[in-house]
């Protein structure tokens, strides 16, 4: 479904992204974890559009998207819930919903999108007419993700969900997630919660400055020592 | 003398807060002050002028007063509106990643030479601007108020209200408050950010063009160099009433323009131009987030 095969992006000098290739298969949730400043997020603005790569290929359903702008590849099926939310903070939830259905003309089914979102998160529709800066940061994360659910993406990158949020709040977030996946959304996830991430994913790769240098399914990855010293903290 | 004051001073107030509109909604969108908003609005008066002269030529004048009025607004608000576009493509877009005294050195290098062309073009003397409207005047508790003020007032009134429809209940203001909040995520949700700021750009212009072309109704006379007071002293109004900020562009077009006639008025008419930016420098000392700033985003209407 996405593939990335050797993309190089530079921030200026620094070479940020040096060489990356991974596949997310359709409907399959995989994940990338690795630490700070490994370009785990540049990654997913690459796959965005939002930054330009250098060298390489980023293609969707076989399709090259390196080059495209953010909107088109919205329009493609891919949609962003990105690190630190990013709500319209004067915007309404309601209307922060409403913005992620924004290319949408189809105005029945993104009522019932709508109402998808609402029971998938509840509070959501509590609080549907208080402004987005308002919430929480639970509640602003199911916002985001409910912003990005309103486009009826095929494939959804989450960049860190789990980032600063009480651990209750952490399992209701992926459980709302394991629901989306059920309904056949791929997923890719970035994590540092490399526990939550190993927990939930089908395939998972370690980034270390600007490089994949590890991937397999969770259980090899738990297996193996680097990653247990690194990410797992044993 | 109180109440004259006041009238004039709203008249003056609804032409500043169309043009800091123009200002504010650029800055809330791109942080950037267009300097060249000024000339914008001045081309928008010469424009009516160049209008007035073909429909007179026409006999349109003669033959339909309201098709005639309308066509002096019109005209002026489109071709206003392409020029804002192409200022923004040619002069701003390059420079969207540059550090931000780039596009403001362009922004006043475009301001510089849209002067210049204009005074090249249309010559360097004063232009009146025929007199359309007759309307007569009326005493209102003492004061002096004719039918053209009341029609600037209800024409800038009905602008005002029709950016606020826009911004508040459409799916493309929608859009322009989102941008104006979060850029990148803005496009993360698919909106064509260039797009968003080019319509930015063009309803700025719009709302210059119908102040240039009611100043040059109101005042008679227009040359090349009016856009660069009325500019400054929108932006003023601008940043007095918080920059970013829709209805504080509203609240502090008027109330500069008050403080002015009062000023005028009261004090010494001399001295009103000298008067208006001092109220700038205090307010940029002593409030710089304006009046009902802390926030640059389009949407705290």
């Amino acid at each position: 479904m996405l593939e990335l095969e050797d993309v190089h992006f530079y921030y200026g000098r620094i070479h940020a992204l040096q060489g990356v290739s991974l596949k997310v298969p359709a409907g399959r949730v995989v994940c990338l974890i690795g630490s700070n400043g490994a370009g785990k997020s540049t990654t997913l603005m690459a796959v965005s559009g939002v930054h330009a790569i250098a060298r390489g290929a980023v293609r969707f359903e076989g399709r090259p998207i390196h080059g495209l702008p953010p909107d088109q590849i919205v329009r493609l099926g891919i949609s962003q819930v990105p690190e630190g939310r990013r709500i319209f903070p004067l915007l309404t939830v309601l209307e922060n919903l409403e913005m992620g259905a924004y290319l949408r003309r189809d105005a029945g089914e993104v009522e019932r999108d709508l109402d998808q979102v609402y029971s998938l998160f509840p509070v959501l529709h509590e609080r549907r007419r208080q402004r987005g800066g308002t919430l929480s940061g639970g509640e602003q994360q199911m916002l985001a993700i409910g912003r990005a659910l309103m486009a009826r993406p095929r494939l959804l990158l989450l960049d860190e969900p789990s980032l600063g949020l009480a651990p209750m709040l952490v399992e209701a977030i992926f459980g709302a997630l394991g629901r989306i996946r059920e309904q056949g959304t791929g997923i890719f996830l970035v994590e540092q919660n490399a526990h939550v991430a190993l927990g939930f994913a089908d395939w998972v790769y370690v980034m270390e400055t600007g490089r994949i240098v590890m991937d397999g399914p969770p259980e090899e990855l738990r297996r193996s020592p680097a990653v247990r010293e690194a990410y797992l903290g044993e | 003398m109180l109440t004259q004051q006041l009238v004039n001073g709203i008249v003056v107030g609804s032409v500043y807060a169309l043009i800091a509109l123009g200002y504010t909604l650029v800055y809330g969108i791109l942080q950037l002050i267009n300097f060249a908003h000024g000339e914008i609005y001045m081309m928008g008066a010469y424009v009516g002028i160049a209008v007035l002269g073909v429909l007179a030529a026409m006999g349109l004048t003669q033959q339909s007063l309201a098709l005639s009025i309308l066509l002096v607004f019109l005209v002026p608000m489109v071709y206003c509106a392409a020029y804002g576009v192409t200022l923004e493509r040619v002069a701003y877009r390059p420079l969207r990643q540059a550090p931000r005294l780039s596009p403001l050195i362009s922004a006043i290098g475009m301001s510089i030479f849209l002067q210049n062309y204009v005074q090249v073009a249309q010559g360097a003397r004063d232009k009146a601007f025929p007199n359309l409207l007759s309307l007569g005047s009326f005493e209102v508790m003492g004061a002096h108020v004719s039918g053209l003020q009341v029609f600037i007032l209800a024409a800038a009134l009905a602008m005002m209200a029709g950016l606020q429809l826009f911004i508040h209940r459409t799916r493309l203001g929608r859009a322009m408050r989102a941008t104006a909040q979060d850029r990148t995520m803005a496009a993360l949700v698919g909106v064509d950010v260039n797009r968003v700021i080019a319509v930015t750009f063009a309803i700025g212009s719009v709302l210059a063009a119908v102040a240039g072309v009611m100043v040059g109704m109101y005042y008679g006379l227009v040359n090349h160099y009016i856009g660069f007071v009325a500019g400054i002293k929108a932006f003023t109004a601008a940043v007095l009433g918080g920059i970013g900020n829709v209805t504080g562009a509203l609240v502090g077009g008027f109330l500069l323009a008050l403080l002015e006639s009062f000023w005028a008025g009261y004090v010494s008419a001399v001295y009103k131009d000298v008067f208006a930016f001092l109220v700038l420098v205090v307010v940029l000392i002593f409030r710089p987030e304006g009046i009902l700033g802390g926030s640059t985003e389009v949407d705290r209407a």
